[in-house]
């Protein structure tokens, strides 16, 4: 209860900061409410055209997370599949580079033109920009199991059974660490996978809110748009991490324990 | 039934075998470990093996539990022609507990690999039998260095086969827990062939049927010596003593050697 209250009083004192360093470079440009309003004006608006804006955040919301939730299957297991079969790491490996180096604001307009305006494009968009982090962490906690397990397995288990067995009760659990640090990226970065999925082509979401208000001057709402999905990104990375931690009780000494220390 | 299962630790279907290991060479890197070593471990004992560290002791284990690269010449037989490394139980001086299952799932892993039914009841029996009673269902980060070294003595003897690798199993305990740790060894590996790399000659007083000291690159069987009485023997007794100079005697050798040759080199 205690941890908790503190870290309330530092997301709060964080925001209070934030909303301060935003009213003083208003005040020091002295710029104009249509280049960069103050935060007084700027929550007015949310607050105002919640009605408007409610409905839009929970279509992005709703991209973002299907996009995790796909992005983290397909990478889960693609990871396994790269790990455990020796001929898909030759195939699968670089299909995996090739969908990092391509960068997703480039294919954005083909997934649109494909896959349509609505949120279909989005999640996929979500998807591609978190199935790299996801693939790579996890196959690298796969890779790297402490070897003293794997030996005691050895001398438990025979040949033919051991490799699915100590993938599925050795190998999988001890990456799962390393899976959720790949996760807590993939949160963080999936909202820009949704956001430029509407920017390129939508009818809803806060992406297209924002572009919306851009091109009719209304730049108040672009900036209430814009904190509205700051606060809903920053409340799925914590619930993700939240639930990783509650999830992995184990994860402060994955290490076994060198009793020679 | 019910008293097979609580006896589990001399329930050996078969009797344990004795290991020969012979005229092995292994390189490890640029390292020439063996060259024409051989040991033979007695069967339904304890032996113990000493020697300076880095001279290969726990290789030679991972090799009889065929863990280790594959051998480029000699051989690693039992006696009965059966193959070793699916009758052997191996216990290193980390515990190797999974952080992620608790007590009881730790010690039936073996079971849970093999996709067979967990016997958890002689699971409990040994927990209690190395004083884990009532920490069954605790993770292994809620123990204490000693405590973990139990369960990892119980999850070994679970495995309940007729050949036991120990590399250090207590080395990093204190004196006492290091002592019942011993004791419930010796008297839970009755009957079973045990090989025991040890830093600690008392140690091997205390539980050798026989002790084998290493010496030399590539390393070679230096002294044996071979000790009557059941183990585990008495702390206190005299006997223990004895045997304790005579290793102490056959180490001081040794080691007066290596710096005699260091010398001359």
């Amino acid at each position: 209860m205690l941890i908790r209250l503190s870290f309330l009083f530092r997301v709060l004192v964080t925001i209070c900061g934030l909303g301060a360093l935003w009213q003083a470079i208003v005040w020091i440009t002295q710029s104009p409410p249509y280049i960069l309003p103050g935060p007084v004006p700027v929550l007015e608006v949310i607050v105002t055209r919640m009605d408007f804006l409610l409905p839009h955040a929970i279509v992005t919301v709703t991209e973002i997370l299907l996009g995790l939730l796909l992005g983290t299957i397909l990478g889960v297991i693609s990871a396994i599949l790269i790990h455990q079969l020796r001929p898909a790491r030759r195939w699968l490996f670089p299909l995996l580079v090739i969908s990092q180096a391509i960068p997703v604001f480039a294919i954005a307009p083909i997934l649109v033109l494909w896959l349509g305006y609505g949120i279909a494009s989005k999640i996929a968009m979500a998807t591609i920009i978190i199935y790299f982090p996801v693939t790579a962490s996890f196959m690298d906690g796969l890779r790297h199991t402490e070897s003293g397990w794997l030996e005691l397995a050895t001398t438990m288990v025979s040949d033919e059974q051991r490799q699915w067995s100590v993938l599925w009760h050795i190998r999988i659990p001890a990456a799962l660490p390393a899976l959720a640090s790949g996760l807590r990226v993939a949160a963080a970065v999936a909202p820009i996978g949704a956001i430029v999925g509407e920017w390129v082509g939508a009818s809803a979401g806060l992406g297209y809110v924002m572009l919306h208000a851009n091109g009719r001057m209304q730049i108040d709402l672009m900036f209430a748009a814009l904190m509205v999905l700051s606060l809903f990104a920053i409340m799925i990375y914590f619930t993700i991490d939240g639930l990783l931690r509650r999830a992995l009780p184990w994860q402060a000494n994955s290490a076994p324990t060198d009793t020679r220390t | 039934m019910a008293n097979d299962k609580q006896d589990t630790t001399s329930n050996l279907g078969e009797p344990a075998p004795s290991i020969h290991v012979r005229n092995v060479r292994l390189r490890l890197g640029s390292t020439l470990l063996f060259e024409d070593f051989s040991i033979d471990v007695v069967a339904g004992g304890i032996t113990c093996l000493l020697g300076l560290s880095g001279i290969g002791k726990s290789s030679l284990l991972k090799l009889i539990a065929g863990l280790g690269p594959s051998l480029q010449s000699g051989s690693v037989q039992a006696d009965d022609g059966k193959p070793i490394s699916d009758r052997v139980a191996y216990m290193d001086q980390r515990d190797l507990l999974l952080p992620w299952l608790n007590i009881l799932d730790n010690v039936t892993l073996g079971a849970r690999l093999r996709g067979v039914p967990q016997d958890r009841d002689s699971a409990r029996d040994l927990l209690r039998n190395v004083g884990l009673a009532g920490r069954e269902y605790d993770r292994p980060a809620l123990l204490s260095g000693g405590m973990r070294q139990r369960a990892a003595l119980a999850r070994t003897l679970m495995e309940n086969r007729p050949i036991v690798l120990m590399d250090e199993p207590f080395s990093a305990l204190d004196a006492l827990t290091r002592l019942q740790l011993q004791d419930l060894a010796g008297h839970s590996l009755k009957d079973r062939t045990v090989l025991l790399v040890t830093h600690d000659p008392f140690e091997a007083a205390r539980l050798g049927h026989r002790v084998h000291v290493m010496a030399g690159q590539p390393a070679q069987i230096d002294s044996i010596l071979t000790f009557s009485g059941t183990p585990p023997r008495d702390p206190v007794d005299t006997q223990i003593t004895s045997y304790y100079q005579d290793i102490m005697r056959r180490l001081h050798q040794v080691n007066s050697r290596n710096t005699d040759e260091a010398e001359i080199c």
